[in-house]
């Protein structure tokens, strides 16, 4: 017995042998930078040299900088618009072509397609559509004999209408989820539903929702972190204006950092983002516990 | 005169009036354009614990969906207490279900999937929770009911399963192979429960299954299957004293029936003897009636072949091998002209592979099989 339980305590050293090269790049590419992030955000430091300890005043400085809490509004604006409507809509996708024909694999094909685009084709496909100047919607407007919109350059516009490219782009992804969710369901509960008279709602409120909601869960939260870390829409269609109304807080980040030489205070914005996200990855875990009762047989 | 066994669709015993029980009339069902049934006819009185029996892909589960109304008739009526059924909602057909997976709702506890039926129905809340409080009781699954099915062990969902289609309190309850999920001991309990039940319920059960032993011990009728085609109706002792062909005589009992090739001969009395080899089996199969048929097959049941000294007048033969059951064993011998045969022997058999015998078959009990597979039996007595 005694012989045995050492055996395996040392062959579990071992197996670390297994693991050490995942962990070795894990901590010298994620766990240090994140470290030395964090060190620097407590500096006044310039790109070129020069290290000033100045503890948390990069972090007051944040609170009362216009461009940076604007940054932040329209990040949690992004996040806003596109992760409700790309769960939505991917559920919706999903339960439409969760059927074994033709046209449905022919239409999950579509949808994903756009997720194979690099973020410079995307812009430039949709620089296509929105340019008020002889732009697509703008020939559509032209025909209509009403006014183009300046999507890209209206204050009010601009948000919305990157919302809406990232939606396209990201659809492929949170479909695919769902519809392996939906696919879990044997067809025979279905059938036993339509045997006990359900109606299409109750048979969606009762059994499909329920079924799909871990993959809600999980889809809301990773398109969230996602959302948030917004960058190259904006960089490459707006450069974050009119007047900062497209700035998230990456491109905010990165002109700080990059443009301005600023990278302690770059830092200490991009730990503003960090604590954001690693709320929002909590959600999960607040919505199982709101589910409750819900999700405990699923996972049993 | 020598009869054939029960011909299809118009076995002795339906006493079905037209405004009781199940009554198929010419249904055709095709898939992709392959032909499932073309022209079924079959009646099922109220009542009746009827068992579709038959291999693997015979058409069995179809038939069963079709009552249901789960696949759409391509052709024909299904009545059910008088009424055609053929296109009405599933829901509304007064028919519940025991799927094979049980198909039990995973997101609902046991107490909410009994319910679910119900409250779709309208059923009033109160008497919900006394049907469900009773069919609960009587299934002993009332410790359970706040639980999820994926709690619950396979024997217990089963009878979720169950007592989600009782509490509908349905006309009719189909059951698609519903102990073939559980193990052996399970299965035999369960068995004998649904024996039980089948005795106290007043609707009529439609079950499919491939286990003869589940058809032979539960049913009041057996239906038997074959490749989509309906090959016998009647009582599980019909089926196996008076199987109407080669094949249900095959498929039903412990161990498929004996065959052998031989001619027929005039015996005693009017009656057919068999010729095999250089001794004549004397049948109790009157020989008038017999049609004219090329080839004839004797078949005869492996409790009706004894294993003697091989010495004269008995059919020498040698030991294959041997399947001791405990209770019994099958002995397999193979004949001088290369024919086998399977004697069953009370206790574990002596015989050894290798052993020469004596067969002697017992030929009262002897069926003849005509050129098409078609049985003929002795006189009934």
């Amino acid at each position: 017995m005694a012989v045995s339980s050492r055996n395996e305590a040392t062959r579990g050293w071992g197996n670390l042998l297994f693991a050490l090269p995942f962990l070795s790049v894990y901590v010298w590419l994620l766990v240090y930078p994140l470290l030395a992030g964090i060190r620097l955000s407590l500096y006044r430091a310039n790109l070129f040299g020069g290290e000033h300890f100045i503890a948390f005043e990069n972090y007051v400085r944040l609170f009362h900088d216009r461009t940076f809490l604007q940054a932040l509004g329209n990040s949690l604006m992004f996040v806003g618009l596109t992760v409700p409507v790309l769960v939505l809509l991917a559920l919706m996708l999903a339960l439409s072509l969760n059927r074994a024909t033709r046209f449905a694999a022919f239409m999950r094909s579509v949808v994903f397609a756009s997720s194979v685009l690099s973020v410079t084709v995307l812009t430039i496909i949709w620089r296509q559509v929105l340019v008020p100047d002889g732009g697509l919607l703008s020939h559509a407007a032209h025909l209509l004999n009403l006014n183009p919109v300046p999507f890209l350059s209206d204050q009010r516009f601009v948000l919305p209408s990157l919302a809406v490219i990232t939606v396209w782009w990201s659809l492929g992804l949170p479909m695919i989820l769902f519809l392996s969710a939906l696919q879990q369901v044997p067809r025979s509960v279905y059938e036993a539903a339509a045997l006990d008279r359900a109606t299409p709602w109750s048979v969606f409120r009762r059994i499909t929702l329920p079924a799909v909601m871990p993959a809600v869960i999980l889809v809301a939260a990773y398109e969230c972190a996602l959302q948030f870390q917004v960058f190259g829409q904006p960089q490459l269609l707006t450069q974050g204006g009119p007047n900062g109304a497209s700035r998230p807080l990456v491109l905010y980040i990165y002109e700080t950092g990059f443009n301005h030489w600023d990278i302690g205070y770059a830092a200490a914005a991009s730990q503003m983002l960090f604590a954001l996200i690693l709320i929002v990855l909590l959600v999960p875990h607040v919505g199982r516990w709101m589910a409750g009762r819900w999700l405990i047989g699923r996972r049993a | 005169m020598a009869a054939a066994g029960d011909k299809m669709g118009n076995s002795p015993k339906n006493q079905v009036t037209e405004n009781q029980g199940l009554e198929f009339r010419a249904v055709a069902k095709a898939f992709d354009g392959n032909r499932v049934f073309d022209d079924l006819n079959l009646t099922i009185g109220k009542g009746e614990f009827f068992i579709i029996l038959g291999p693997s892909g015979c058409g069995k589960t179809t038939l069963l969906r079709l009552i249901a109304g789960l696949e759409a008739v391509d052709g024909g009526e299904i009545f059910l207490n008088g009424r055609a059924i053929q296109n009405t909602e599933a829901g509304d057909r007064g028919v519940a279900m025991v799927f094979q997976d049980y198909a039990l709702y995973p997101h609902m506890t046991v107490a909410e999937n009994l319910a679910f039926g119900l409250r779709n129905m309208g059923v009033p809340a109160a008497e919900i929770a006394t049907r469900i409080g009773d069919t609960a009781r009587s299934l002993s699954i009332d410790a359970f009911l706040d639980k999820r099915p994926g709690k619950l062990s396979g024997g217990q969902q089963q009878r979720v399963a169950l007592a989600r289609a009782l509490v509908k309190k349905p006309d009719i309850l189909l059951m698609d192979e519903p102990l073939s999920s559980l193990d052996p001991a399970l299965r035999l309990k369960t068995r004998r429960e649904l024996a039980a039940l089948g005795r106290n319920l007043s609707a009529t059960v439609v079950m499919v299954t491939h286990d003869q032993v589940e058809a032979m011990t539960l049913a009041t009728r057996i239906m038997i299957m074959h490749d989509h085609v309906i090959q016998q109706i009647g009582t599980p002792l019909e089926i196996f004293s008076r199987p109407a062909n080669l094949f249900v005589a095959q498929f039903v009992g412990a161990t498929p029936m004996n065959l052998l090739s031989g001619d027929l001969a005039a015996g005693e009395a009017g009656t057919a003897a068999f010729r095999l080899g250089e001794s004549d089996i004397q049948t109790q199969v009157a020989l008038r009636g017999l049609p004219v048929s090329t080839a004839w097959r004797l078949g005869l049941r492996a409790e009706h072949v004894a294993l003697t000294t091989p010495k004269k007048p008995h059919i020498p033969a040698t030991v294959d091998f041997v399947e001791r059951l405990g209770e019994q064993s099958w002995v397999h011998v193979r004949l001088t002209d290369g024919s086998e045969l399977v004697a069953t022997e009370t206790g574990v058999s002596p015989h050894r592979p290798g052993d020469r015998v004596g067969v002697q078959l017992d030929g009262a009990k002897a069926h003849l099989f005509d050129v098409d597979g078609r049985a003929w039996h002795p006189e009934p007595a």
